[in-house]
Protein backbone atom coordinates (compact mmCIF):
# COMPACT_ATOMS: atom_id res chain seq x y z
CA UNK A 1 0.00 0.00 0.00
CA UNK A 2 0.96 3.57 -0.60
CA UNK A 3 -0.06 6.90 0.49
CA UNK A 4 1.24 9.93 0.00
CA UNK A 5 -0.20 13.76 0.51
CA UNK A 6 0.09 16.96 -0.43
CA UNK A 7 -2.00 20.02 0.12
CA UNK A 8 -1.96 22.17 -3.44
CA UNK A 9 -3.72 25.33 -2.67
CA UNK A 10 -6.56 24.70 -0.77
CA UNK A 11 -6.70 20.99 -2.07
CA UNK A 12 -5.40 17.77 -0.50
CA UNK A 13 -4.07 15.42 -3.12
CA UNK A 14 -3.81 11.30 -1.49
CA UNK A 15 -2.07 9.46 -3.42
CA UNK A 16 -2.89 6.13 -3.31
CA UNK A 17 -1.29 2.80 -4.66
CA UNK A 18 -0.88 -0.97 -4.29
CA UNK A 19 -3.41 -3.19 -2.67
CA UNK A 20 -6.71 -1.14 -0.32
CA UNK A 21 -8.22 -3.66 2.10
CA UNK A 22 -9.39 -3.82 5.32
CA UNK A 23 -5.79 -4.97 6.89
CA UNK A 24 -4.46 -1.36 5.48
CA UNK A 25 -7.63 1.25 5.21
CA UNK A 26 -7.23 2.24 9.49
CA UNK A 27 -3.98 3.70 8.61
CA UNK A 28 -5.09 5.36 5.48
CA UNK A 29 -8.02 6.50 7.31
CA UNK A 30 -5.52 8.18 10.19
CA UNK A 31 -3.35 9.72 7.54
CA UNK A 32 -5.97 11.74 5.72
CA UNK A 33 -7.83 12.92 8.47
CA UNK A 34 -4.85 14.34 10.61
CA UNK A 35 -3.66 15.91 7.07
CA UNK A 36 -7.01 17.18 6.38
CA UNK A 37 -7.63 18.35 10.24
CA UNK A 38 -4.06 20.00 9.87
CA UNK A 39 -4.44 22.05 7.22
CA UNK A 40 -8.05 22.09 6.96
CA UNK A 41 -8.47 21.62 3.50
CA UNK A 42 -11.78 22.42 1.36
CA UNK A 43 -11.13 19.83 -1.42
CA UNK A 44 -10.08 16.27 -1.12
CA UNK A 45 -8.35 14.35 -4.51
CA UNK A 46 -7.82 10.88 -3.98
CA UNK A 47 -5.68 9.44 -6.90
CA UNK A 48 -6.30 6.26 -7.38
CA UNK A 49 -4.33 5.90 -10.39
CA UNK A 50 -1.60 3.27 -8.84
CA UNK A 51 -4.48 0.98 -7.22
CA UNK A 52 -4.22 -2.13 -7.80
CA UNK A 53 -6.70 -4.03 -5.88
CA UNK A 54 -9.29 -2.69 -3.75
CA UNK A 55 -12.78 -3.91 -1.84
CA UNK A 56 -15.25 -2.86 0.05
CA UNK A 57 -13.07 -1.80 2.87
CA UNK A 58 -11.70 0.83 0.21
CA UNK A 59 -15.61 1.78 -0.03
CA UNK A 60 -15.82 2.36 3.29
CA UNK A 61 -12.95 4.63 3.55
CA UNK A 62 -14.33 6.80 0.94
CA UNK A 63 -17.60 7.33 1.97
CA UNK A 64 -16.11 8.01 5.53
CA UNK A 65 -14.32 10.95 3.63
CA UNK A 66 -16.95 11.75 1.73
CA UNK A 67 -19.11 12.54 4.73
CA UNK A 68 -16.39 14.31 6.40
CA UNK A 69 -15.83 17.09 3.58
CA UNK A 70 -19.59 16.98 3.08
CA UNK A 71 -19.80 18.08 7.12
CA UNK A 72 -17.66 20.60 6.62
CA UNK A 73 -18.62 22.31 3.27
CA UNK A 74 -15.80 20.90 0.96
CA UNK A 75 -15.60 18.81 -1.96
CA UNK A 76 -13.95 15.10 -2.33
CA UNK A 77 -12.91 13.86 -5.75
CA UNK A 78 -11.81 10.20 -7.35
CA UNK A 79 -9.51 10.73 -9.80
CA UNK A 80 -7.68 7.76 -12.48
CA UNK A 81 -9.34 4.71 -11.31
CA UNK A 82 -8.15 1.31 -12.90
CA UNK A 83 -11.21 -0.82 -14.60
CA UNK A 84 -11.52 -3.12 -12.05
CA UNK A 85 -11.25 -0.34 -9.61
CA UNK A 86 -13.35 1.75 -11.63
CA UNK A 87 -16.23 -1.36 -11.52
CA UNK A 88 -16.26 -1.23 -7.88
CA UNK A 89 -17.05 2.34 -7.70
CA UNK A 90 -19.79 2.43 -10.52
CA UNK A 91 -21.46 -0.82 -8.84
CA UNK A 92 -21.33 0.89 -5.44
CA UNK A 93 -23.06 3.92 -6.43
CA UNK A 94 -20.36 6.03 -4.91
CA UNK A 95 -19.59 7.91 -7.90
CA UNK A 96 -23.19 9.21 -8.45
CA UNK A 97 -23.08 10.36 -5.01
CA UNK A 98 -20.18 12.21 -5.10
CA UNK A 99 -19.62 12.93 -9.01
CA UNK A 100 -16.39 12.47 -10.66
CA UNK A 101 -13.61 13.60 -12.30
CA UNK B 1 -11.98 -32.87 -15.39
CA UNK B 2 -11.86 -31.66 -11.51
CA UNK B 3 -9.42 -29.60 -9.88
CA UNK B 4 -9.42 -28.60 -6.09
CA UNK B 5 -7.21 -26.88 -3.21
CA UNK B 6 -7.83 -26.01 0.20
CA UNK B 7 -6.34 -23.55 2.54
CA UNK B 8 -6.65 -22.72 6.58
CA UNK B 9 -5.24 -19.77 7.83
CA UNK B 10 -5.53 -17.64 10.89
CA UNK B 11 -8.10 -14.65 11.29
CA UNK B 12 -5.48 -12.11 10.73
CA UNK B 13 -5.72 -9.14 8.42
CA UNK B 14 -2.23 -9.78 6.99
CA UNK B 15 -3.82 -12.95 5.30
CA UNK B 16 -6.32 -11.24 3.31
CA UNK B 17 -3.74 -10.19 0.42
CA UNK B 18 -2.60 -14.16 0.51
CA UNK B 19 -5.92 -15.46 0.62
CA UNK B 20 -7.12 -13.66 -2.62
CA UNK B 21 -3.87 -13.96 -4.33
CA UNK B 22 -3.71 -17.59 -3.20
CA UNK B 23 -6.71 -18.45 -4.83
CA UNK B 24 -6.70 -16.23 -7.84
CA UNK B 25 -3.71 -18.16 -8.81
CA UNK B 26 -5.49 -21.20 -8.24
CA UNK B 27 -7.96 -19.45 -10.87
CA UNK B 28 -5.61 -18.48 -12.91
CA UNK B 29 -5.04 -22.40 -14.75
CA UNK B 30 -8.65 -21.81 -16.78
CA UNK B 31 -9.22 -19.60 -19.32
CA UNK B 32 -10.36 -16.54 -17.45
CA UNK B 33 -9.81 -13.21 -18.11
CA UNK B 34 -8.18 -10.27 -16.09
CA UNK B 35 -12.05 -8.55 -15.44
CA UNK B 36 -13.44 -12.36 -13.89
CA UNK B 37 -9.68 -12.69 -11.88
CA UNK B 38 -10.57 -9.26 -10.73
CA UNK B 39 -14.21 -10.37 -9.83
CA UNK B 40 -12.93 -13.57 -8.20
CA UNK B 41 -10.14 -12.28 -6.17
CA UNK B 42 -12.25 -8.97 -4.70
CA UNK B 43 -15.29 -11.38 -3.30
CA UNK B 44 -12.51 -13.92 -1.82
CA UNK B 45 -11.28 -10.73 -0.41
CA UNK B 46 -14.52 -10.06 1.20
CA UNK B 47 -15.53 -13.41 2.26
CA UNK B 48 -12.42 -13.59 4.47
CA UNK B 49 -12.53 -9.97 5.43
CA UNK B 50 -16.01 -10.78 7.15
CA UNK B 51 -14.85 -13.48 8.86
CA UNK B 52 -12.27 -12.22 10.09
CA UNK B 53 -13.85 -9.08 11.60
CA UNK B 54 -17.64 -9.92 12.06
CA UNK B 55 -17.26 -14.07 12.43
CA UNK B 56 -13.75 -14.18 14.88
CA UNK B 57 -14.70 -9.94 15.51
CA UNK B 58 -10.14 -10.28 15.98
CA UNK B 59 -10.15 -12.65 17.74
CA UNK B 60 -8.13 -15.61 16.53
CA UNK B 61 -10.19 -18.23 14.63
CA UNK B 62 -9.61 -20.43 11.42
CA UNK B 63 -10.93 -19.33 8.42
CA UNK B 64 -11.35 -22.52 5.82
CA UNK B 65 -11.05 -21.67 1.92
CA UNK B 66 -11.60 -24.12 -1.21
CA UNK B 67 -11.60 -23.59 -4.29
CA UNK B 68 -13.10 -26.45 -6.91
CA UNK B 69 -12.55 -25.91 -10.26
CA UNK B 70 -14.94 -28.01 -12.55
CA UNK B 71 -13.87 -27.89 -16.58
CA UNK B 72 -16.19 -28.61 -19.51
CA UNK B 73 -18.28 -26.64 -21.37
CA UNK B 74 -18.12 -23.64 -19.20
CA UNK B 75 -15.63 -24.37 -16.33
CA UNK B 76 -16.94 -23.81 -13.00
CA UNK B 77 -14.66 -22.32 -10.39
CA UNK B 78 -16.16 -22.08 -7.43
CA UNK B 79 -14.73 -20.83 -3.95
CA UNK B 80 -15.96 -21.66 -0.19
CA UNK B 81 -14.73 -20.03 2.19
CA UNK B 82 -16.19 -20.97 5.82
CA UNK B 83 -15.43 -19.81 9.53
CA UNK B 84 -16.70 -21.14 12.40
CA UNK B 85 -17.18 -17.46 14.22
CA UNK B 86 -20.07 -15.71 15.63
CA UNK B 87 -23.06 -16.47 12.74
CA UNK B 88 -25.63 -14.44 11.30
CA UNK B 89 -28.95 -13.93 13.22
CA UNK B 90 -30.48 -12.73 10.00
CA UNK B 91 -28.98 -13.85 6.52
CA UNK B 92 -31.53 -12.12 4.10
CA UNK B 93 -30.74 -8.55 5.95
CA UNK B 94 -27.01 -8.84 6.28
CA UNK B 95 -27.26 -9.46 2.32
CA UNK B 96 -28.99 -5.98 1.69
CA UNK B 97 -27.06 -3.47 0.18
CA UNK B 98 -25.48 -0.27 2.84
CA UNK B 99 -26.60 -3.31 5.61
CA UNK B 100 -23.88 -3.60 8.62
CA UNK B 101 -23.83 -3.98 12.12
CA UNK B 102 -20.21 -2.07 12.57
CA UNK B 103 -21.29 1.35 11.01
CA UNK B 104 -19.26 3.75 13.66
CA UNK B 105 -16.18 1.42 11.50
CA UNK B 106 -16.91 3.17 8.73
CA UNK B 107 -18.11 0.04 6.72
CA UNK B 108 -19.94 0.90 3.54
CA UNK B 109 -22.16 -2.45 4.19
CA UNK B 110 -21.12 -3.39 0.60
CA UNK B 111 -19.70 -6.94 1.19
CA UNK B 112 -22.40 -9.33 -0.12
CA UNK B 113 -23.54 -6.59 -2.70
CA UNK B 114 -20.16 -7.09 -4.41
CA UNK B 115 -20.08 -10.72 -4.17
CA UNK B 116 -23.30 -11.14 -5.75
CA UNK B 117 -22.42 -8.63 -8.75
CA UNK B 118 -19.55 -10.07 -9.15
CA UNK B 119 -20.02 -13.81 -9.09
CA UNK B 120 -22.22 -15.83 -11.00
CA UNK B 121 -23.79 -17.84 -7.74
CA UNK B 122 -23.64 -16.68 -4.28
CA UNK B 123 -24.95 -18.60 -1.11
CA UNK B 124 -24.69 -17.96 2.57
CA UNK B 125 -25.49 -20.43 4.77
CA UNK B 126 -25.21 -19.51 8.78
CA UNK B 127 -25.97 -20.12 12.19
CA UNK B 128 -26.24 -17.57 14.89
CA UNK B 129 -22.99 -18.86 16.98
CA UNK B 130 -21.91 -21.60 15.01
CA UNK B 131 -20.27 -19.59 12.13
CA UNK B 132 -20.41 -18.93 8.21
CA UNK B 133 -20.14 -20.70 4.92
CA UNK B 134 -20.07 -18.34 1.98
CA UNK B 135 -20.22 -20.59 -1.34
CA UNK B 136 -19.78 -18.62 -4.23
CA UNK B 137 -19.22 -19.23 -8.09
CA UNK B 138 -18.16 -18.25 -11.30
CA UNK B 139 -18.86 -18.94 -14.84
CA UNK B 140 -15.96 -19.08 -17.45
CA UNK B 141 -16.50 -19.57 -21.24
CA UNK B 142 -13.11 -19.89 -22.74
CA UNK B 143 -12.50 -18.11 -25.80
CA UNK B 144 -12.48 -20.65 -27.91
CA UNK B 145 -15.78 -21.92 -26.98
CA UNK B 146 -17.62 -18.05 -26.96
CA UNK B 147 -16.28 -17.87 -30.71
CA UNK B 148 -18.52 -20.93 -31.86
N1 LIG C 1 -18.64 -14.28 8.42
C1 LIG C 1 -19.52 -13.52 9.09
N2 LIG C 1 -19.78 -13.76 10.41
C2 LIG C 1 -20.66 -12.99 11.09
N3 LIG C 1 -21.34 -11.96 10.56
C3 LIG C 1 -21.14 -11.67 9.25
C4 LIG C 1 -20.22 -12.43 8.45
N4 LIG C 1 -20.24 -11.91 7.19
C5 LIG C 1 -21.11 -10.89 7.21
N5 LIG C 1 -21.68 -10.73 8.44
C6 LIG C 1 -22.71 -9.74 8.81
O1 LIG C 1 -23.32 -9.26 7.62
C7 LIG C 1 -23.21 -7.83 7.54
C8 LIG C 1 -23.08 -7.41 6.10
O2 LIG C 1 -21.85 -7.86 5.54
P1 LIG C 1 -21.21 -7.03 4.33
O3 LIG C 1 -19.91 -7.63 3.98
O4 LIG C 1 -22.22 -6.90 3.25
O5 LIG C 1 -21.01 -5.57 4.96
P2 LIG C 1 -19.92 -5.11 6.03
O6 LIG C 1 -18.87 -6.15 6.19
O7 LIG C 1 -20.63 -4.69 7.25
O8 LIG C 1 -19.30 -3.83 5.34
P3 LIG C 1 -18.20 -3.84 4.15
O9 LIG C 1 -18.10 -5.24 3.62
O10 LIG C 1 -18.75 -2.91 3.12
O11 LIG C 1 -16.94 -3.37 4.74
C9 LIG C 1 -22.05 -7.46 8.44
O12 LIG C 1 -22.15 -6.15 8.94
C10 LIG C 1 -22.15 -8.52 9.54
O13 LIG C 1 -23.09 -8.15 10.52
MG1 LIG D 1 -17.91 -7.02 4.58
Amino acid sequence: MKCEIEQAGGSLIVKLGGEIDQHCAEEIRSNIDRELDLKNSSSLIIDLGEVDFMDSSGLGLIMGRYKKMAARGGTIMLARPKPNVNRLLEMSGIKKLIGRK
Amino acid sequence: MQNYMKLEIPSKSVNEAFARAAVGAFAAQTDLNIDELADIKTSVSEAVTNSIIHGYRDADGTIYIECVIKSGKTCIIEVTIRDEGAGIANVERAMEPLFTTAPDEERSGMGFTVMQSFMDTLDVTSEKGRGTIVKMSKYIRSGDEAAL
